[in-house]
């Protein structure tokens, strides 16, 4: 009983830490339908800014986090002001073939620099190691991951939802002519929303490094469980894909711990299933774009 | 308005063989005979155009876009590979089309998955297919070998005649033999009825259903097809490697794939060929500067196509083929103009 909860527990942590990974994506492709292949490079830099400021600068693991996040955006504002706008309104096919070359790009680039080895972030003492709560072991680092990746999911409810910004993107990608006739930028709100969905990727990169690993091959390896977030979990909200991020975690460790050898097969048949059985998405509006 | 005749009178004048084509099939031959030292490369060449033409079938002609094609290239690679292997099948021609009707039915199978979905859904079930196939592959490693791939491949003579030399010469005539008669049939196809409702579907699935077209059968025809033929690919690649691993199913082949028919130009066939060797000189010359991160550079090009805009690139390639032809011959250009883009 108790693995079954420390199961549940790293499950959700892990679901969490993908969804932070990916929720920049779920803007991108579910909102703004760009089919962005190379979100993973995103979070990939964030995660090798952080490992060369902790390991190599001696920076404190808390003070690199916000810089895996700047570093990312400002990667990501500078590459959709000069690359990625260009593309909004071509073919998917076009917007496949681009992401693809940048995430080729990048692989090899990461391999140049960093080489081709998994890379590890020094841990602070404080986080390492787990401690018994009734009985369910825990683990510090993934403790601090969900409560880190709980705050940043309510308050990117609350932006969405809530704050001025929140509703001119809402309304920027429901109809950007409409919107624009109103007097939003809708592409610096693009713009913006691109960037801070790349530098969440960043931040979820340098969290990742401890538990997915940290290699130049990171934007392929995950590339299928950021689009599965998006897909399976629709566009429609934020909840779609946090929820199908949980699900995606939990049946990933679920699946890794109870049929060792099976355990991408379960997720990618589900995958299957699911968006046969409802193309949109388990949590996706009905109408089709 | 005599809608009918028009359009067969069309179909039948595309169907034509042009001078360009015979002088590329007089060329391909004659490579094949120039250039000894290379048959190894040459052969690459062979499988990854055969591979290309099978991806253009439902990229170009029906507008899928796939992102797992090397699923079915992996299936036939193994299926040759086994039966190579336990001696199931020893004439090597007769495995080849063996493979291919394994792809097959893998192809009809999940075809029904695939026509479901918009490009976006596609994109995914594709992906995840071909993801599946390899962790199946993983798993099953009693059978497979796993991460070691199958070892001990021995192919036995073609029709008991030509034996696989070391050198690759018997494997590049036979993959050359084998894609021109699968060319020749794909050719035939998308001259077809069958072939010019494709691109209806292609074009409008809409007013394609409207007109009468059975758009979802027509789909999974092409996609079935297409599944054969990368599977006869995938079974050279094996016979002539005598090898079949993991990467056969791997994402990155079916990414190379894209760009090989992006280089080479969609929709008329000759896409994959060209775009197969263009790829293959590329690959070369990036791996000479730079082995361990050619990558990087076949990445700049997918990218640099892309924001350039494939329709330029494919106009500024033809324009000194287009100035030769009408220089020489003082009439309209019929240099194969790649005259739709999937979009």
């Amino acid at each position: 009983m108790t693995t079954l909860f420390t199961i549940l527990f790293d499950g959700v942590a892990y679901g969490m830490l993908l969804f932070v990974l990916a929720c920049g994506l779920a803007v991108t492709l579910g909102l703004m339908n760009f089919v962005n292949l190379a979100h993973g490079a995103f979070a990939m830099t964030g995660g090798y800014v952080c490992a060369v400021l902790v390991n190599n600068s001696g920076w404190p693991f808390f003070a690199a986090l916000p810089l895996a996040f700047v570093a990312s955006a400002l990667i990501g504002v500078v590459l959709e002001r000069a690359l990625y706008r260009h593309l909004y309104t071509r073919s998917h096919l076009d917007q496949v073939l681009f992401s693809v070359g940048l995430v080729f790009m990048s692989v090899a680039a990461v391999d140049y620099i960093m080489g081709s080895s998994r890379v590890f972030i020094r841990l602070p003492a404080a986080l390492e190691g787990q401690f018994d709560f009734f009985g369910v072991g825990i683990g510090r680092y993934r403790l601090m991951i969900v409560v880190i990746c709980g705050l940043l999911t309510v308050a990117l409810q609350l932006i969405l939802a809530r704050t001025r910004f929140g509703s001119r993107l809402r309304a920027a990608v429901d109809d950007p002519r409409a919107a624009s006739g109103l007097g939003i930028n809708v592409p610096q709100v693009f713009a913006f929303t691109f960037a801070f969905g790349c530098g969440l990727a960043g931040l979820g990169g340098a969290l990742s490094a401890e538990i997915l690993g940290l290699d130049p091959y990171f934007p392929l390896k995950f590339m299928i469980y950021f689009l599965i977030v998006v897909t399976v979990g629709g566009s429609s909200s934020i909840t779609g894909p946090f929820l199908a991020s949980l699900l995606l975690g939990i049946g990933d460790v679920a699946g890794k711990y109870y049929v060792p050898k099976m355990g991408p097969f379960v997720i990618y048949t589900i995958m299957i299933v699911i968006l046969i059985w409802r193309p949109n998405g388990l949590f996706g509006r009905t109408a089709t774009r | 308005m005599a809608a009918l005749p028009d359009v067969s009178s069309h179909a039948i004048g595309r169907a034509r063989w042009r001078a360009s084509e015979i002088v590329f099939w007089i060329l391909a031959a004659a490579c094949a005979f120039l250039f000894p030292s290379r048959y190894l490369i040459m052969t690459d060449i062979v499988r990854l155009a055969l591979f290309a033409l099978s991806l253009d079938l439902i990229l170009g002609y029906a507008g899928i876009v796939s992102l797992g094609h090397a699923a079915f290239f992996g299936v036939g690679a193994y299926s040759a590979g086994l039966m190579a292997l336990h001696g199931l099948v020893n004439e090597p021609v007769i495995a080849l089309v063996a493979a291919g009707v394994v792809a097959t039915v893998v192809g009809f199978l999940t075809s029904f998955l695939v026509i479901r979905g918009v490009d976006l859904t596609r994109l995914m079930v594709t992906l995840g297919i071909a993801l599946l196939l390899e962790a199946l592959a993983e798993r099953f490693s009693d059978i497979t070998g796993g991460t070691d791939g199958l070892q001990g491949i021995e192919m036995q003579p073609i029709l008991g005649l030509f034996a696989f030399d070391m050198f690759g010469k018997t494997g590049l005539f036979y993959s050359l033999i084998v894609l021109f008669v699968l060319f020749l049939l794909a050719r035939r196809i998308v001259n077809s009825p069958f072939g010019l409702s494709l691109r209806a579907i292609k074009n409008n699935p809409l007013r394609a259903a409207a007109i009468g077209v059975p758009v979802n059968r027509r789909l999974i025809a092409i996609y079935t097809i297409a599944a054969f033929y990368a599977g006869i690919a995938g079974a050279l690649f094996t016979q002539t490697t005598a090898l079949a691993s993991l990467d056969v199913f791997s994402f990155e082949r079916s990414a190379d794939l894209m760009l090989v028919l992006v280089i080479g130009g969609t929709g008329y066939l000759y896409g994959g060929l060209i775009g197969a060797v263009v790829f293959k000189m590329l690959q070369e010359f990036f791996s000479t500067i730079t082995p361990q991160y050619w990558q990087f550079w076949i990445g700049l090009v997918l990218v640099v196509i892309v924001l350039v805009g494939r329709a330029r690139i494919h106009r500024w390639a033809l324009w000194l083929p287009n100035l030769v032809i009408k220089l020489l011959a003082g009439r309209k250009a019929v240099v194969a103009v790649p005259e739709s883009d999937a979009s």
